[in-house]
């Protein structure tokens, strides 16, 4: 059974401690937009209980001042039990920075409610209705589809008069069983049918009447009834939606609510490499990359490239945002074959290996738009960590491991929720591509030392050996971006490393709070002939993911100091430049390191030892001998 | 799991359900002792006891239940024949 989880919000770490600390900011602002991170995590029953309560506490009869939201005082008016919904539906519009203020019909009493509006509706002055009819209670309001639509309609009219903002119109939760079976449309009595055609008539009803639907019957059909309505529930506390469900629904009417103050997400920001097609494009080519046809994975990812161009279609901006250089980046775009997206789709495209969080700062700018209305996907959880941390305000979804998921997770989170579509959202993207105005950058800096910090980076080295031989060569033989000398090798050549004691080799193992990265980096130095004192780095090679986390500092300190205990002088260094490997060309000099001439195609580097200094790294490094 | 294990689950679940941080719970504690355990939260407590110890209650067992320690030889005979 699918659950009805909200999970593409990430888990909530230490929840407990960081609500004390939210309620206990002396700033009022701080304190509401720390409650508001809160309710941006995968909450619980009872978390979502607590974090009600505590921001009832703090905020009991009004929001902070100058929120860029406003207050809603919604109304509910259920035919069934609706008290275990309450703190959920606050909590679901504090996740969009809305202060709800929420009034729960007395049981049964929604139609005295609403006809006599002197019973508490006047005073209250709602902003929105909510009406939520169980479907027993639906299939009861009249003996045909017609008449029960006639009714309903009545209830909206008497909504609108008591109620100048949203009608909501609940659908009815398929809950009934049928008695006919696969074509149980066929038999007129059947209440199971009659469920369904009244939530088509609702649907064919409520844009003319200017209702909104919140429609939890094409969830149930997602998720499986059970996953919204337990039986047993209905009948000990007639709670038709059940409370594990209930953080769902009050997501569902706080999107609503959202969208209704234009609080929607309006960029959608790609990560490329194995996010929009499987594999790293800079080190795998055009050839390489993993897209399309022939390919389970290749088909998920094209499947997720067209689910964006349909976003886009419908007025949300697309931007990319990568590690790769911009030519790398750029062309499957332009030439591969099964790219779903082109380049004109791209209203923002940024490739370069600056942080994230600092190029989303420059793509909102360049937008036009706040960095509250991004949603950032990215398949790395380390990249999606480092943005929630810099930027909690932008919209970072927990992707599943398989891209097969990646569009229904993107459509289950609903950023990008709309309650109507004008011939502008239609335009949208050919707008921005018009556009030649440049937004100026936005300075501002990353706390980087506190991301790496946070990300408990392990190193652990080995010399080469048996268990590890596949990878090395496997990593030799295809990194591009990251390798000084691009030297391919056999399998014979690096087994014959193995039992030679002359050579330096190693491979480097990294580990960071997400899980293993595995084997990240190789290194392989050989005594100068001429020279025994001097070492020379004869392969050096790094996968690009882990870049940007001081592990190349790290890597030339454990090689340095190998150096030293076998007596050597000197590390000498060569950069062998290719199409791809562009980055490392400075990496020598920025390590300390002297330019020492050309000899053929190789800029050579000198670094003497004994002026090598330990870097100062985030990383907790182990080996053989420590 | 052991009873008393289970016996300090259930407190918390009563402790965050009733916001009640130092609330005493023993196996002899009733609805009757806490002003807060409403009919409402009655249901709270059970669904959050389903979902942390991973069982599922029946109306009926539920309907026999009159004090915490019953919950909790409850929660402990399915735990066991799990």
């Amino acid at each position: 059974m699918t659950t009805a989880d909200l999970h593409w919000l990430p888990p909530a770490e230490n929840f407990r401690a960081e609500l004390q600390d939210a309620v206990a900011s002396s700033d009022p602002q701080e304190r509401w937009r720390r409650l508001v991170c809160l309710a941006r995590r995968r909450l619980d029953l009872l978390q979502t209980g607590a974090l009600d309560r505590a921001m009832r506490r703090a905020f009991a009869d009004a929001p902070p001042p100058r929120l860029p939201t406003r207050p809603e005082r919604l109304a509910v008016l259920a035919s069934s039990t609706g008290d275990h919904l309450v703190a959920a539906l606050r909590v679901g519009a504090l996740r969009r920075g809305i202060w709800l203020d929420v009034l729960l019909g007395d049981y049964g009493q929604y139609q005295q409610m609403l006809f006599d509006p002197g019973k508490g509706l006047a005073e209250f002055d709602p902003t929105a209705i909510l009406l939520a009819f169980d479907a027993r209670h639906a299939v009861s309001m009249g003996d045909s589809v017609d008449q029960v639509m006639e009714r309903i309609s009545d209830i909206w009219s008497k909504a609108r008069q008591a109620c100048a903002g949203l009608v909501i119109q609940q659908t009815l939760l398929p809950v009934l069983p049928g008695v006919m079976g696969e074509q149980e449309h066929r038999l007129e009595t059947s209440d199971a049918a009659r469920l369904g055609a009244i939530n088509a008539r609702l649907r064919a009803c409520a844009d003319p009447a200017g209702v909104a639907l919140l429609s939890i019957d094409s969830w149930a059909s997602r998720l499986g009834i059970a996953a919204w309505h337990d039986a047993a529930l209905w009948h000990r506390a007639k709670q038709e939606i059940r409370p594990a469900a209930a953080s769902l629904y009050g997501e569902l009417v706080g999107r609503i609510l959202g969208a209704a103050q234009g609080r929607s997400a309006k960029a959608l920001v790609l990560d490329l490499d194995n996010t929009l097609w499987g594999g790293v494009i800079g080190d795998d080519g055009l050839d390489g990359i993993v897209l399309g046809q022939g390919s389970a994975v290749g088909e998920a990812h094209l499947e997720f490239q067209r689910y964006a161009r349909a976003l886009a279609g419908r007025g949300v901006i697309l931007a990319v945002c990568s590690k790769n250089d911009a030519a790398n980046a750029l062309a499957p775009f332009d030439d591969h074959p099964e790219m779903g997206l082109k380049r004109s789709d791209i209203a923002v495209f940024v490739a370069n290996w600056d942080d994230k969080a600092h190029n989303l700062r420059h793509i909102a700018a360049e937008l036009n738009i706040g960095s509250d209305a991004l949603v950032f996907v990215d398949d790395n959880p380390a990249e999606r960590a480092l943005v929630r941390r810099e930027m909690p305000e932008v919209h970072v979804p927990e992707l599943p491991d398989d891209p097969a998921g990646f569009g229904a997770c993107l459509a289950d989170a609903g950023y990008f929720e709309t309650l109507r579509i004008t011939p502008e959202d239609l335009d949208r993207g050919r707008q921005y591509q018009a556009s030649a105005a440049r937004a100026s950058l936005q300075s501002s800096s990353t706390d980087l030392e506190g991301y790496l910090r946070s990300l408990n980076l392990k190193l652990d080295w080995r010399p080469f050996d048996r268990a590890g031989l596949q990878r090395i060569v496997q990593l030799i033989n295809k990194t591009n971006q990251f390798n000084l000398t691009t030297r391919r090798v056999s399998e014979a050549d690096v087994s014959a490393l193995l039992g030679d004691p002359a050579p330096i080799t190693m491979q480097v193992r990294l580990a960071d709070v997400f899980g293993d990265n595995g084997i990240i980096a190789i290194l392989i130095a050989k005594p100068a002939p001429e020279n025994p004192a001097e070492l020379v780095i004869d392969t050096w090679l790094m996968s690009c993911r882990v870049l940007g986390r001081q592990v190349e500092a790290a890597t030339l300190d454990i090689l340095a100091k190998q150096a030293l205990a076998r007596g050597c002088s000197t590390l000498l260094g060569a950069y062998r430049p290719t199409d791809k490997n562009g980055i490392v060309r400075d990496i020598y000099g920025r390590l300390g390191f002297s330019a020492a001439g050309v000899a053929g195609d190789d800029n050579l580097w000198r670094l003497e030892l004994a002026s090598w200094r330990e870097h100062q790294t985030f990383i907790s490094v182990s080996g053989p001998e420590s | 799991m052991t009873q008393d294990d289970i016996l300090e689950g259930v407190a918390e679940i009563l402790r965050a359900v009733f916001d009640e941080p130092d609330l005493e719970v023993t196996r002899e504690t009733t609805a009757e002792d806490v002003e807060a355990w409403d009919s409402l939260n009655h249901i709270t407590v059970m669904v959050a006891a389903e979902q942390r110890f991973g069982v599922k209650f029946k109306t009926a067992e539920l309907e026999r239940l009159r004090d915490v320690g019953e919950l909790v030889s409850l929660i402990s005979t399915k735990l066991n024949l799990a």
